[in-house]
This record gives structure tokens, C-alpha cells and sequence, in this order.
């Protein structure tokens, strides 16, 4: 087992709900994509060519401030339920994780991280450098992420053209580079039907959205991440202020879509959130998806003032070490157990208990 | 990821649908989503990239001197052929190798193919600051966001031109 407490706050810092707007946004997260100039990228490279990406990098990496402490994880060398860990606690993608349906860990394939700050090697492009922050934080999340850069940058050469900025391996992450995406809960929206129109509008000013997970993932639990499409023909700052905008407003939508339920349905609402309120608290069996469903109910509660005792930050810890890697780890068994949703429900309800106290 | 109906082609097409106030997506292959009578990728926003790699290729000027089909990227090796089926490129050398088509690609991809963001300066190992975008790059986008009907953007972008002039 790796041992995550070796990161500064374990690599969540991003859940404890004290960012700004953390009552509907969950996290920020800021990832640029640089490769090497002159080396072959990772759909065409050698192991050992991999391998010597990975020295180069951490050699210089070791050498900037903002890394120079950073722990190194290995997923090649990392059994699979390791890596899962690491994927449900958003530092490493899927593909690096080696999770995808074929299931392969590529060789060379590590993360270097230290606070917030984080770099993927060997993955779609040699150098994933990303930032998470808690709440909606787009401009400080790109600052950290931007100093990085430069600080490697200084180190490192990396491949740019005059006109198309910086190369990558999928052409669809050419010039900056920058995918800036927010995860946000948006129940009411879901509720009153109005989010296949939000998603749509949101399409059309060049925005896109992912499920929990990022690219490829389910949208579950209401759970939206919401990123720019395009990387080139705008400029970072053009970039972030769009996505912020626009963030802004679905943020709006959202809390009208909430008064408009209170307003004209509070019955069903009010029910609604405590019959998840109430299947966490007793329920003796869940899965996740159950708890991720049920968690977004209380949510909702909590962020409209119907369930009083019950904290964001509790939430956001229930909905990491409820996932399946988190839970089968602090409780000694696999991820694959079939004991697992009984010792879910187990400890989704001790951690409400003693957030609530007995009375609740 | 593997279409969810046939499980062997790969996804295409992500179907975001809402039953019984679950938001869940469909991942399908472009021959199923057919089969439900969902639309071409080329009206999905969402997988610009299959329908553009699809096109390329078959829609570029016959003047150009395009490589062939089977001429490959003298520093990879990789072909167009290769970057179509994986979506992803061999090198940096690539963008060179395959510049026209690429540069075509781009352009749908993003609307423009200038990188208006922050500079790596080549050699000397540091930053630059951007480079303000050129009105006539935003009059190109401003061409190409009426042209495809994104009013929005097109809005938008006459705002920055209006306070560049
Ligand atoms: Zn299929
Ligand atoms: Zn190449």
C-alpha cells in the first residue's frame, strides 16, 4: 500500500470546502500540456526513451522551488488498487493510471506532487503539469500552475512553434496547452430539467463537460466538470475569463433553479433531500453510485438550508472515501469485495453520526 | 472507450440523456448511434476530432502538396493514417510533416491556427510575454464565428475588436 499521508494533507486539500463559492463548486483544476522539443512523444517512444523523459523532467523538477519537495509515485510500479487511489483522488488520469479497458500501466509512466501542485509524466503528452484548488479558483489555481511552467520551462526545452504554440501530442490541446475546468454540483438544475439546455448553450459558447472523473467519465452524483474547448486563438487570460464567466452563470441558473423548487414545489423538495438524508443515516447496504446519488441529495439540503448539522467539508470527505479504492484501502480488503456496500453504508452512517451527534 | 452497444468499436458519440432525474451518458460507436438515429458526430460538439479526421484527407485542395496517404513523418515514422486511427500525433515534427492538413484541422478545431497565449522563447529557455492578438486574427474569427452562426462568440469578439480600434 502507498502511503498517502506522506502528502502534504493527502493530496486533498481540494475538499475542504474553504474555497469561495464551495457550496456549488467542489474544486478547480488547471492543467497545461508540454512536451519536450526534439523526442519522440508517447504513442511512438521506447521504454527507455520514457524512462529518460522521466529522469530529465524530475532532474529539473527537483531543481525548481515549487517541486523540489514533490513525492513521486511511480504507477508502473504500483499494484492496481494503488493507482486507482490515486486516480479517485484526482491526481493521476485514467489512461496514467492505467485503468482503461485494457487495463495496462504504460512503463514510465509517474506523478510528481507537492501541495497543490502536481505533473503527470509519460502520459498523452510527456509533461502534464496540473493545479487543483478548492472551490471556484480559477486565477489563483493558474497562477500556481503558470509559476510551475516557467520555473521548468527555464529547465526544460519545450517543443513550440511560432504559430501554433505549443505542440501536443492530440492536436486538440495545440497553442496553450490550458484545459481549465470546474467541478460543480448542480441538482436543482437536473431537477427542474433545465440542464440538457444549460449543456447545450454552454456547447455553443465553446465550453464542454465531463462527468466526476474528467474525460470519459459518467456524470454522477449531479456532478459536472465544466472546461474550455478550444486551446488556441485565445490567450490564457481570455481563456480563464470566459470559462469564469460563463461558470458564473450556470452558478446563477442554479440557484434559480433552486428558488424555483422551493417556490413552486417545497413539499417534494423538502422530502426529497431528507429521504437521502435518511437512507444514508440507515441504510445498510449502498453502492456507490447509491451514495453518490444520495449524497447529492443532502447536498442540495444543506446548500438550501433544509438540513441544518451537516457540513460541506463532511460531505466532500464522505464523497472521496466512499469511492471504492478509498474504502476497500481503510478497510483491509479489495475493491472488487462484495462486502464492500455493506462496509459503505457502515461508514457513511458513523461519519453522520458523529457529525450529528445520535440526535439527528 | 468502447461503444457500450456493440463493445467493439470504439465511443464516438457520448448521448447525455436524464431518466428519472439521473444524468447518465451513452458512449457509442458512429454505426450504433446511427442505428438510434442519433446524429453524425458533425453535429455533436462534444467529438469534433472523429468527423474532422474522418474529412481529412478526402476535402483537401488537389493543388496542395499534401503527402500522400502513405508518406510518413521522417523523425517518427508516423503516418496520417496512424494519426487518424489514434487521434494523436507521433512528434513535433508532425506539424511539419503534415502541416496543410493539420493547419486545416486546426483551424476547425479551434477556429484559428495563431496561438495568441504566453511565448517559450526557443533556446533561451524563457518566457515572453503574449503577444496581443492581431485584429486580423480576430477578423478572421469574427469571419469564421458568423459563418458557422456563433453569434455569441461573434459578439464577442466585435466587443475586442471595438476596443482595439
Ligand atoms: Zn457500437
Ligand atoms: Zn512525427
Amino acid at each position: 500500500m502507498i502511503d498517502l499521508s506522506l502528502l502534504t494533507d493527502g493530496g486533498v486539500g481540494w475538499l475542504d470546502a474553504s474555497g469561495p463559492s464551495s457550496h456549488l463548486v467542489l474544486s478547480t483544476r488547471i492543467r497545461l500540456a508540454r512536451n519536450l522539443a526534439g523526442r519522440v512523444y508517447q504513442g511512438r517512444n521506447s521504454e527507455s526513451e520514457r524512462e529518460d523523459i522521466l529522469q530529465t523532467v524530475e532532474a529539473a523538477a527537483r531543481d525548481t522551488v515549487l517541486l523540489r519537495r514533490a513525492i513521486k509515485f511511480r504507477l508502473d510500479r504500483l499494484d492496481r488498487n494503488d493507482r486507482q487511489l490515486l486516480h479517485e483522488r484526482h491526481l493521476v488520469s485514467k489512461e496514467l493510471a492505467g485503468l482503461d479497458a485494457d487495463g495496462r500501466v504504460r512503463s514510465g509512466a509517474s506523478l510528481l506532487v507537492q501541495d497543490r501542485l502536481g505533473v503527470m509524466l509519460n502520459e498523452e503528452d510527456h509533461l502534464r503539469l496540473q493545479g487543483l484548488h478548492s472551490g471556484f479558483a480559477l486565477d489563483a489555481a493558474y497562477a500556481e500552475v503558470d509559476r510551475l511552467d516557467a520555473e521548468l520551462g527555464q529547465r526544460l526545452a519545450f517543443a513550440f512553434h511560432s504559430e501554433f504554440g505549443y505542440l501536443t501530442s492530440c492536436p486538440t490541446n495545440v497553442g496553450t496547452g490550458l484545459r481549465a475546468s470546474v467541478l460543480i454540483h448542480l441538482p436543482g438544475l437536473v431537477l427542474t430539467k433545465e440542464i440538457s439546455k444549460v449543456l447545450q448553450g454552454l456547447a455553443q459558447v465553446g465550453l464542454t463537460f465531463r462527468g466526476l472523473y474528467g474525460e470519459g467519465s459518467e456524470v454522477v452524483g449531479n456532478f459536472f466538470q465544466l472546461s474550455n474547448q478550444t486551446t488556441l486563438g485565445s490567450s490564457e487570460f481570455e481563456l480563464l475569463d470566459h470559462l469564469g464567466k460563463m461558470v458564473r452563470q450556470v452558478m446563477d441558473y442554479e440557484e434559480q433553479a433552486r428558488q424555483v423548487l422551493l417556490r413552486d414545489a417545497p413539499a417534494i423538495i423538502e422530502d426529497k433531500v431528507w429521504r437521502a438524508y435518511g437512507l444514508l443515516r440507515y441504510a445498510r447496504a449502498l453502492s456507490f453510485e447509491e451514495a453518490m446519488n444520495l449524497l447529492s441529495g443532502v447536498r442540495l439540503g444543506v446548500g438550501v438550508d433544509l438540513i441544518p448539522d451537516v457540513g460541506m467539508y463532511t460531505l466532500n470527505k464522505l464523497l472521496v472515501y466512499t469511492q471504492p479504492a478509498h474504502l476497500a484501502a481503510s478497510e483491509g480488503i479489495a475493491p472488487a469485495d462484495p462486502d464492500l456496500p455493506v462496509r459503505r453504508a457502515q461508514f457513511v452512517r458513523k461519519v453522520l453520526e458523529s457529525e450529528v451527534g445520535r440526535r439527528g | 472507450m468502447s461503444c457500450e452497444q456493440c463493445r467493439e468499436r470504439e465511443a464516438v458519440i457520448h448521448l447525455t440523456q436524464i431518466v428519472n432525474e439521473q444524468v447518465t451518458t451513452l458512449h457509442l460507436c458512429e454505426l450504433c448511434a446511427a442505428e438510434k438515429g442519433v446524429e453524425s458526430p458533425g453535429a455533436s460538439p462534444k467529438t469534433p476530432l472523429g468527423t474532422f479526421l474522418a474529412a481529412m484527407g478526402q476535402e483537401l485542395p488537389e493543388q496542395t502538396p499534401v503527402p500522400r496517404t502513405g508518406d510518413n513523418c521522417p523523425r517518427c515514422g508516423g503516418s496520417l493514417q496512424d494519426f487518424r486511427e489514434s487521434g494523436r500525433l507521433g512528434c513535433s515534427e508532425c506539424y511539419r510533416s503534415f502541416e496543410v492538413p493539420l493547419r486545416d484541422l486546426l483551424r476547425r478545431l479551434h477556429g484559428s491556427t495563431h496561438h495568441l497565449g504566453e511565448r517559450y522563447a526557443e533556446g533561451s529557455g524563457s518566457f515572453a510575454p503574449p503577444d496581443r492578438p492581431r485584429a486580423t486574427d480576430l477578423r478572421e474569427q469574427l469571419r469564421l464565428a458568423v459563418e458557422t452562426e456563433n453569434f455569441e462568440l461573434a459578439a464577442e469578439l466585435r466587443d475586442r475588436l471595438r476596443v482595439m480600434e
